[in-house]
Parts: C-alpha cells; sequence; structure tokens
C-alpha cells in the first residue's frame, strides 16, 4: 500500500498530488530563491577552495611569501579557508531565516490546513506515507515532527 | 583521513616507555569514561520505546545538542592524533587536511541537510529511494551505505588496536587483540542498548571532553609562547630542522607530479565526501525539525572549525618542543605526537604534571575511537534493518517491533565483523580504507543525494548506475592503486599489479558517478509517476510538509 499511489479511482481523492504546488507561483518564488542562493554559492566556495589546493601544489614559492614575522601567505589561505567556512555558513542561515523561512513555513501551514481537510473531507484518502510504513497511526504525519 | 593507517603501521615500536608507567592512570581514566557512557546507555536504552526512538533518538535533540554528536562522530583518532601528527612531521602539509574536512561541511549545510531532514525518516535510503522503485533503490542505498561504513569502521578498530596498544605500551599480539574485542564488544553495547538515543549521548560526552583536552593543551602551548603565533610557527620550523619549507605546502604531496594529483584527488574526495557520509546523515534526523537540523550544522561548523584551528597549535607545538627523532621513535607516523606534547607541557615525562596530562590525552583518544565506531556500527545497522531487512525483504511487511529487533542483531553481527576484520587486518595498511569510505561517499552517494533532490529528470537506473558505478568504480581502482600492491607501504607489498597510480581513486570516481547517474536517467525513461513524486519529494523537501 506505500508504493502503489497510482489509482485513479474517481470519488474519494488518493495521495495528493503535489504537482499543481510544485508549479505554483509561491513555491516557484521559494525553489528559484534558494537555488539562485545555494548553487552559485556552492561552486564558489568548492572553486575557492580547488583554487587554494592547487595553489599549494603549484605555487609553492609564492604561498612562502612571508606577511608577518613567519606567518606566510599559504597559511593566511589556509586561515581564509577557515574563515570563509564560517562567514558562507553564517551568511547562508541568515539568509535562509530571512528569505526561505517565512515562505517555507506559510506554505506548510496552508499545505497541511489543506490535507487535513482533505483527510476529514474524503474519508479513507490519507496521504500515504510512501517511505515507511505508517501502521496504526492514522494520520499520525506530524507526530514526531 | 589516510592518516589514521599511520596508527596502524608501526605498532612494534615501543610507546613512549613513559606511557606505560603512567599505565594505571590511563586504565582508571578510560575506565571512567566507559562506565559513564555505559551508564548513560542504559538510562537512554529505558528511554527507548519505538523505531524513532532507537533510529533517531526520538527526533528530540536539540540544534545544538546534535551540534555537539555531529562533532563527535566527525572527529575521529584519525583527525585528532593523525592531524597532530601529520603537522608535527609534515608542517603546512598535515595542515592541508583539516581545511578539507572543515570546508566540506558546507556542502552539507547548503544542499543536503535541511531537504534530508524533511524528507527522510530514518536512512539515507529513504531519501535515495523517495522518487524511485523502492526495492532495487533501497538495496543499492543499503549496500552503499554498509560498505562505506564497514571501510570506515575496520579502519578504526585496526587504529584503535594499535593505537590503545602504543598508548597503553602493550606490544604483544594477544594484548591487541584483545583490545579490539574490547572496544567491539563496548561499542555494541552502546548501540544496541541505548540505540541513536545513548549514541548520541556518548558523541556529546566524548566530544566535549575531546575539546576540553584540546584547549588545554593548546592553551599551555601557547602560553610557553607568549601567546604568539609567529614564534610559535619559527621554533616549529627551527626545531624540525627543515627550516622555512616547514611551514610551506609541498613536504608531504609536492614530491612528484602524480603526489600533486593524487593531493588534488584526496582534496575532492575529503570536500566531497562528507555530505554522503551515511553515519552523518542519519544525525540528521535526531531533530525535530530542518531549521534544527540547519543549526545542528552551524554548531557543528563552529566546534569542528576551533577544533581544527587548535590542532595546528598541537601539531606545530609538538614540532616546536619535541625532536623530530621523538615522535618518530614512539610512533613513525607522529600518531603520538599529541599524547607526547601534552606529557611535554605537563612538566616532562618525570613529573605528575606530565603524567596527568599523558594519560587525560590518551583516555580522550580512546574515548574519541569507541564514540565514532558505535556511530559507524549504528549507520550501518540502522540500514540494514531499515533499507534491506525491512523494505527489501520483508518488502515494508515488518512490524516496527521486528524492524528494531533486527537493527540490534545486525549491529551484533556488524560489531563482530568489525572485530575480526580489525583483528586478522592488524597488520594491513589501512590507509586506503578511510580514503576509500570518503571517496565512496562522494563517488556513490552524494550524486545520487543531489540528484534525487534536485534534478526532475532524474530515474531509478540513473540512481542505480550512480550508486553502483561509484561504488565499483571506487573500489576497482583502489584495488589496483599502490594502496593495495606494489609499494612497501601497501596491504601486500610483496606483489604488485597496481597500474592505477593515485593512492585515491576520487579524482575518477567521483565524476564518473555523477555521469552515470546523468547518463542512465537519460537513455532511461522516466516512470509514469516520476513527476508527481518529484514534486511531492520537493515540495517536501523544502517546506517540510508532511516531514516524520
Amino acid at each position: 500500500m506505500d508504493t502503489a499511489p497510482e489509482h485513479a479511482s474517481p470519488g474519494p481523492p488518493g495521495p495528493r498530488d503535489y504537482t499543481d504546488v510544485q508549479h505554483s507561483a509561491e513555491f516557484g518564488e521559494l525553489r528559484r530563491g534558494y537555488r539562485s542562493f545555494v548553487f552559485p554559492l556552492t561552486v564558489g566556495f568548492i572553486a575557492w577552495y580547488l583554487l587554494y589546493v592547487l595553489l599549494s601544489n603549484y605555487a609553492g614559492d609564492f604561498m612562502g611569501t612571508k606577511v608577518v614575522g613567519n606567518i606566510n601567505i599559504a597559511f593566511v589561505f589556509g586561515l581564509a579557508q577557515f574563515l570563509t567556512t564560517f562567514l558562507i555558513a553564517w551568511w547562508y542561515s541568515r539568509f535562509a531565516a530571512v528569505k526561505l523561512d517565512p515562505k517555507a513555513e506559510a506554505l506548510k501551514t496552508r499545505l497541511e490546513a489543506e490535507n487535513l481537510q482533505r483527510e476529514a473531507g474524503g474519508g479513507i484518502g490519507h496521504q500515504t506515507d510512501r517511505l515507511g510504513k505508517e501502521k496504526g497511526e492514522l494520520a499520525g504525519q506530524e507526530d514526531d515532527a | 583521513m589516510s592518516l589514521t593507517h599511520q596508527v596502524a603501521a608501526p605498532a612494534t615500536q615501543l610507546a613512549a616507555e613513559s606511557a606505560s608507567e603512567h599505565r594505571p592512570l590511563i586504565i582508571t581514566l578510560f575506565s571512567v569514561f566507559v562506565v559513564i557512557t555505559l551508564g548513560v546507555t542504559v538510562w537512554a536504552g529505558r528511554r527507548t520505546k519505538d523505531a524513532t526512538d532507537f533510529y533517531a533518538g526520538g527526533r528530540q535533540f536539540t540544534g545544538f545538542q546534535n551540534g555537539l554528536a555531529i562533532s563527535g562522530d566527525y572527529m575521529s583518532a584519525a583527525s585528532f592524533l593523525g592531524i597532530a601528527g601529520a603537522i608535527a612531521l609534515a608542517g603546512y602539509d598535515g595542515f592541508l587536511y583539516s581545511i578539507g574536512f572543515l570546508v566540506a561541511w558546507l556542502v552539507a549545510l547548503l544542499l543536503v541537510a535541511e531537504p534530508l531532514r524533511n524528507s527522510g525518516r530514518y536512512t539515507m535510503g529513504d531519501v535515495l529511494a523517495y522518487r524511485m522503485r523502492q526495492r532495487p533503490v533501497r538495496t543499492a542505498a543499503g549496500v552503499s551505505t554498509i560498505v562505506v561504513s564497514i571501510f570506515y569502521l575496520l579502519a578504526q578498530m585496526v587504529g584503535a588496536g594499535a593505537l590503545v596498544a602504543l598508548l597503553l605500551g602493550i606490544t604483544g599480539e594477544t594484548g591487541k587483540n584483545l583490545i579490539v574485542v574490547f572496544v567491539g564488544i563496548v561499542m555494541i553495547l552502546y548501540v544496541t542498548i541505548g540505540g541513536m538515543k545513548g549514541t548520541t549521548w556518548v558523541q556529546m560526552i566524548k566530544a566535549c571532553l575531546l575539546i576540553g583536552g584540546t584547549v588545554i593543551i593548546t592553551f599551555l602551548v601557547f602560553h610557553k609562547f607568549n601567546y604568539n603565533l609567529s614564534s610559535l610557527l619559527g621554533a616549529a620550523a627551527e626545531n624540525s630542522g627543515k627550516g622555512a619549507s616547514f611551514l610551506e605546502p609541498g613536504l608531504k604531496y609536492g614530491v612528484s607530479t602524480t603526489s600533486k594529483i593524487d593531493f588534488i584527488s584526496l582534496g575532492l574526495a575529503l570536500i566531497l565526501g562528507t555530505a554522503g557520509l551515511p553515519h552523518i546523515l542519519i544525525r540528521f534526523y535526531t531533530v525535530p525539525t530542518a531549521k534544527a537540523a540547519r543549526k545542528s550544522v552551524n554548531w557543528a561548523i563552529g566546534i569542528i572549525g576551533v577544533f581544527y584551528l587548535m590542532t595546528i597549535a598541537l601539531g606545530f607545538g609538538a614540532a616546536a618542543l619535541l625532536s623530530q627523532k621523538t615522535i618518530t621513535d614512539s610512533n613513525a607516523a607522529g600518531n603520538t605526537a599529541a599524547p607526547l606534547l601534552a606529557q611535554e607541557i605537563g612538566g616532562g615525562a618525570d613529573s605528575t604534571g606530565g603524567a596527568v596530562l599523558l594519560a587525560m590525552i590518551s583516555a580522550v583518544a580512546f574515548a574519541t575511537i569507541l564514540a565514532v565506531v558505535a556511530g559507524l556500527t549504528l549507520a550501518s545497522s540502522s540500514s540494514f534493518a531499515h533499507d534491506l531487512y525491512a523494505n527489501v525483504i520483508r518488502r515494508g511487511k515488518a512490524t516496527e517491533k521486528e524492524e528494531v529487533k533486527a537493527a540490534r542483531v545486525s549491529a551484533v553481527i556488524i560489531g563482530g565483523v568489525a572485530i575480526g576484520l580489525g583483528i586478522f587486518a592488524g597488520k594491513l595498511n589501512v590507509a586506503g580504507l578511510v580514503a576509500l569510505a570518503f571517496a565512496v561517499a562522494a563517488s556513490a552517494n552524494l550524486p545520487t543525494l543531489l540528484y534525487s533532490l534536485f534534478w526532475k529528470r532524474f530515474t531509478t537506473t540513473g540512481a542505480l548506475w550512480s550508486i553502483y558505478g561509484g561504488l565499483i568504480s571506487s573500489v576497482f581502482l583502489v584495488f589496483f592503486s599502490p594502496v593495495v600492491t606494489g609499494k612497501e607501504t601497501s596491504m601486500f607489498p610483496d606483489v604488485d599489479f597496481a597500474w592505477f597510480p593515485l593512492q585515491n581513486p576520487g579524482l575518477i570516481s567521483i565524476p564518473l558517478g555523477f555521469l552515470l547517474g546523468w547518463v542512465g536517467s537519460l537513455l532511461s525513461k522516466d516512470e509514469g509517476a516520476g513527476g508527481a513524486k518529484y514534486a511531492e519529494l520537493e515540495v517536501r523537501s523544502m517546506t517540510g510538509v508532511g516531514a516524520h
């Protein structure tokens, strides 16, 4: 029962089809916001890391240039990798909290209300969880969430 | 991670002689750790009632707690002792490792943690199989989870035997094997009794101890150099006998063209492997929401980052305060540099301060190994029970009780296998095993995970090609690499069929994993419901609607 969502019976609704949500403007905005932030940033930090690896490999003299005392460019570069990692983590989290979370939350609340209605109105049309077996817990989607 | 192998390498060399003198103190501290953690495990076990408790700790942990536990799972003996040792001997090149290990967390933070938390339930397979045909994809996910975890586990077990033997001054084979058996039994107890709840608490306790111990040593090192980084580095360079080059890249990886390419390959595996390690991924299920998962990764990045920064002080401190000969005499790969440094900084071999610090750091190292192997055992037994047993063998008809029972039984079996392999592999060089774990995770798990979450056109065939392709190619290339044969440091030094020059297969197998997933999807037909299923997965992963 957990992997057969495609019965085209009329009447009571089967598992919720999310295609309409996926194509909605609201969700599109959320997805665009997320992807346009995260994808370029991922490419960026991987490139920045690989640049560091390549410089360490092939630009030994440059990396060995002393900056202050015994601290050389290689060391500064290494510490900069730590610093950028911390900064990117902080930047993403702030972005997500401000730009993504409210939208995701609003959408979730709306969809859950809809789903409850469907269940109440549709009788057996419980939203199946195809990952596991819900056993006993009828509408227990949110139990542990 | 290939640092672990060095733990295993020349265990016959006598440990710091003084280590054996302080054996009672080390054993006492370690026993206290084991007793306390087992107590916590029993306590957590009493509170483990259903499958969600066993697999996901009841999803009750806070972001901070889970961040601490993630750090505990991630900071293995390899990073603690290995990186410090590598820096102590190879200077700057040892530092390169820690950067890859840390930056890798951004992949987990930005692309994996939150969608995984929203769409999965207990295992990595939950997400990989979400939109696919369940049985084949779950089988593949289970196989790759178990393969990655076993390689990682084996390396830790071999390392545990050798390291503990070294620190306790035990040299006989029997003594080492007994330690491997002991570690195995304790880890089985953690997992079977405490499940994810117990294991998470063990990780948290271990992380605090590890951080605490490292902070003390770091502080003492800096105190000795008047809190001046430049003079610490200068002293390290001078005392190492290698001068300025000790502070520049190249001592270890800059030797030849091959070693340079190998370093790129390793770097790629490190940065892309972390977000595909099953024992890390299942940690995201222990918190209630995706937001809490994000918070836990942030904490983990902070904790792990600060920890790696401190290993720099440990490594260069060891290089500055100990002679290279002292370090290599104790362990050729430098793995005992951190404990030796603790002894030195505490006042030397004959002082009480030295004895106490040495015992403390050694006990922390044991605790580290124990906690990491427990996390790995839990990941593989969860995947066996949930992916293979419940969903493939029993086709989703097993009850929750049966499933958890299967997880406990498989934890005992996997623990037993790990003990057996640890003893059998006691003499093997396990470098390839950990590097392989990262490379397999990056080649087999990460592409499928990312395609599943972000690519609409991805199909079951693509997932299978990617998982099996990445898995087989990485194992295959390592088999024909210098890790296995052809070199003194190989597993089988007397034979030579190593036609693949690199130690790490990542440079080839990771792009191959991505490529196969792509080609496999293009060449196969989307199975009708794929669009709707992807819609559900995408909406769920981004909003958390329907999340467990």
